[in-house]
């Protein structure tokens, strides 16, 4: 009996507990009003919502680890997708699989150079993430001409992906987030890089004391984010079907750090699991597919969104002080 | 040289007394003053248009209501923190007044309401900052989308327009030969450059920025500082969406959007100090000016607006990178 509320509590304390409660009692809400909602369909419905801003959110939760955020990721996917649908379009000769390459290498690239002014100046990250994030969409306009990658040039197998499905008819594209999910867990629980990236977060005094290589590793997570947020735009190509200079990826960022921070990755760095991200970034496309059923107008997705940032803040902020509190009275016992 | 002169090696221990004219050239407000000089002559080479006042006047109209909110952000950066909601408190305290005037009330009543929405906003934010404490970057990220998102579910994807034709065209109501939204800047600059550098309160600030916990210690009202900024903000971006609402005599949920970016870049290029403490109300005045010059002379080059946000991006980086390099080298 003991052990059995203490492994409860063990369950309960995790910081994923919460949101993966807050998403059940969401369902529950939703289809008490509305039947519809709890469906397999409505699953479908969510997870084809959601592997753009979780592969982003991927690249996103490592850079808050690190104590960083990246205002920027939105222009680059939009850079990124541009690239690859002007490389789909003027070079037709060109495999399409390649378009993946060019995609993450190009957002890669631009994260590295994310990395490099907020390592070699040391300038706060979001400050220079926003500087980025206008000067990559001005750029993107200047390559593209400001015109729109139209439809016929994408090529047929890349729009497919997300549509066709290789098992149990769950399309590829949520087979590449949940494979980048999978890779990214067993990279920051289970190799010495990802721990590091934690160490610095937790206290990047501590870090170089303990001989972790502070600016490597810094660029190295920028540098993720960039192509993370890269790959997240060809599959917006896949996706949607077109590239647009001015649509494609603004306002993504706050999206994505919605969903990371609601997933329970702490501002402050160093807390954070990849499957606590992953129940945010579902609750999320939870809420923005539940809003259309409800009958309540898509208006509010942003204004919802925002609400969710703050209250999350606010329990992140809680369950620290909670944490500090049973914490130094465990050291007076 | 007698033999009562001073050792040798304590002569060379103090350090030399800079000129006056070095540490006035060293200081990033004269980078900004230079920066705004080159700007001009460049852009009058380019066109006849910018040697004449009027035009330079009139197109500050364009940029004089982030410059307004950028004046309050100077502040507010000192003092150590930060806010990029100001660009939504603008469009969400905008909408508010275009509902109330729609609804059929007075004008008055309309920008009373404007105004009241800017000072309970700008105190969410300082609640969220002060009594929590929260990071102030990461919490205005939320109330940006918070409160950005609010103005689209109030307004929807509609313009209101149909204002009063007095209360349109303020940019075209001149006072001194001076268009109001520059009267009003000028005026705002004033004070708060008053307030910062002739007052307590003005050295209080720049102490909480250096170091907050010393100034607590030393019996400054280090909250109540920080508040009156927060809701300075909201005040600040609530006056500068009316202003914005009687200059396209329209309001929308995406009035200002993106304008973060414009807003933190006045401040960055007039040499505040991204971590508090150092910085003038005289460089972001400067800097509002600078940024007129630059984007005009770009419009005036027939550069595209979205091709311009290269430029800014740019210049914002730049700015931080030189501002940091000028004050880590005069710091000792």
């Amino acid at each position: 009996m003991n052990s059995l509320t203490a492994a409860l509590r063990f369950i309960l304390l995790r910081r994923e507990a919460g949101i993966a409660v807050m998403l059940v009692l969401f369902s529950l809400v939703v289809s008490a009003i509305e039947p519809r909602f709890l469906s397999l369909d409505t699953l479908r419905i969510v997870m084809l919502a959601v592997p753009l801003i979780l592969i982003a959110g991927m690249g996103q939760m490592m850079v808050l680890l690190a104590r960083h955020v990246d205002l920027s990721i939105g222009s680059i996917l939009g850079f990124s997708a541009i690239v690859a649908g002007m490389a789909f379009r003027d070079l037709p000769e060109m495999p399409w699989w390649f378009g993946f390459f060019i995609a993450t290498f190009v957002g890669a690239a631009l994260g590295l150079v994310n990395g490099a002014v907020v390592t070699l100046f040391r300038l706060p990250s979001i400050i220079v993430t926003l500087g980025t994030l206008s000067l990559y969409r001005g750029v993107l306009f200047l390559i593209s001409d400001a015109r729109q990658v139209d439809p016929q040039y994408i090529p047929r197998p890349l729009i497919e992906m997300s549509q066709t499905s290789p098992i149990f008819g769950i399309p590829w594209i949520i087979f590449i987030a949940l494979t980048i999910a999978l890779i990214s867990y067993v990279f920051l629980d289970h190799t010495r890089l990802g721990r590091q990236i934690y160490a610095i977060g937790s206290n990047p005094v501590a870090a170089p004391l303990r001989g972790i290589s502070v600016v490597p590793v810094t660029l190295l997570v920028f540098t993720l984010s960039g192509a993370l947020a890269g790959l997240a735009g060809v599959l917006y190509a896949s996706r949607f079907g077109y590239v647009n200079p001015s649509i494609t990826g603004v306002g993504f960022e706050f999206t994505v750090i919605a969903a990371v921070v609601v997933g329970g990755v702490s501002i402050n760095g160093g807390v954070g699991t990849v499957l606590g991200t992953v129940l945010g970034v579902i609750f999320l496309g939870a809420v923005s597919v539940a809003l259309p059923i409800l009958g309540v107008s898509a208006f509010w997705r942003d204004a919802i969104y925002g609400a969710v940032i703050i209250i999350a803040l606010l329990i992140d902020r809680s369950v620290r002080e909670s944490g500090i509190r049973s914490a130094t009275l465990e050291a007076r016992a | 040289m007698s033999d009562t002169s001073i050792p040798k090696s304590a002569v060379q221990d103090a350090a030399p007394v800079r000129p006056r004219w070095k540490t006035i050239l060293l200081r990033p407000e004269a980078m900004t003053f230079v920066l705004l000089i080159l700007a001009t002559l460049g852009a009058s080479l380019l066109s006849p248009f910018f040697a004449d006042i009027a035009y330079i006047l009139e197109s500050f109209t364009y940029y004089s209501e982030y410059a307004i909110v950028g004046l309050v952000l100077t502040l507010v950066i000192i003092s150590g923190e930060i806010d990029l909601s100001g660009a939504a408190m603008m469009a969400l305290s905008a909408c508010l007044f275009g509902i109330t005037y729609q609804a059929g009330y007075p004008i008055s009543v309309a920008i009373l309401v404007s105004l009241i929405s800017g000072v309970a906003m700008g105190w969410f934010n300082a609640i969220l900052v002060i009594r929590f404490k929260l990071p102030s970057i990461i919490v205005t990220i939320g109330t940006l989308t918070l409160f950005r998102g609010i103005a689209q579910v109030i307004a929807g994807d509609r313009s209101i327009s149909k204002f009063p034709s007095w209360f349109v065209g303020i940019d075209y109501q001149y006072v001194l030969n001076l268009p109001i939204p520059v009267i009003v800047f000028c005026v705002v600059a004033l004070a708060l450059g008053v307030i910062l550098g002739g007052t307590v309160l003005g050295r209080q600030i720049y102490q909480i920025g250096t170091s907050a916990i010393a100034a607590q210690h030393a019996g400054i009202r280090v909250n109540r500082i920080k508040t009156g900024l927060f809701i300075g903000m909201g005040v600040a971006s609530s006056v500068a969406g009316l202003l914005t609402a009687s200059r396209l005599a329209s309001v929308r949920y995406d009035l200002a959007s993106g304008a973060e970016l414009q807003m933190v870049l006045i401040v960055m290029l007039g040499g505040t100090y991204i971590f508090g403490g150092r910085g003038s109300i005289i460089g972001t005045f400067l800097a509002a000016w600078l940024l007129v010059i630059i984007a005009t002379g770009m419009t005036v080059a027939n550069i595209p607006i979205n091709a311009q946000l290269t430029v800014l991006g740019l210049l914002l980086i730049i700015s931080i990178i030189a501002t940091n390099i000028i004050y880590s080298r005069t710091q000792r």
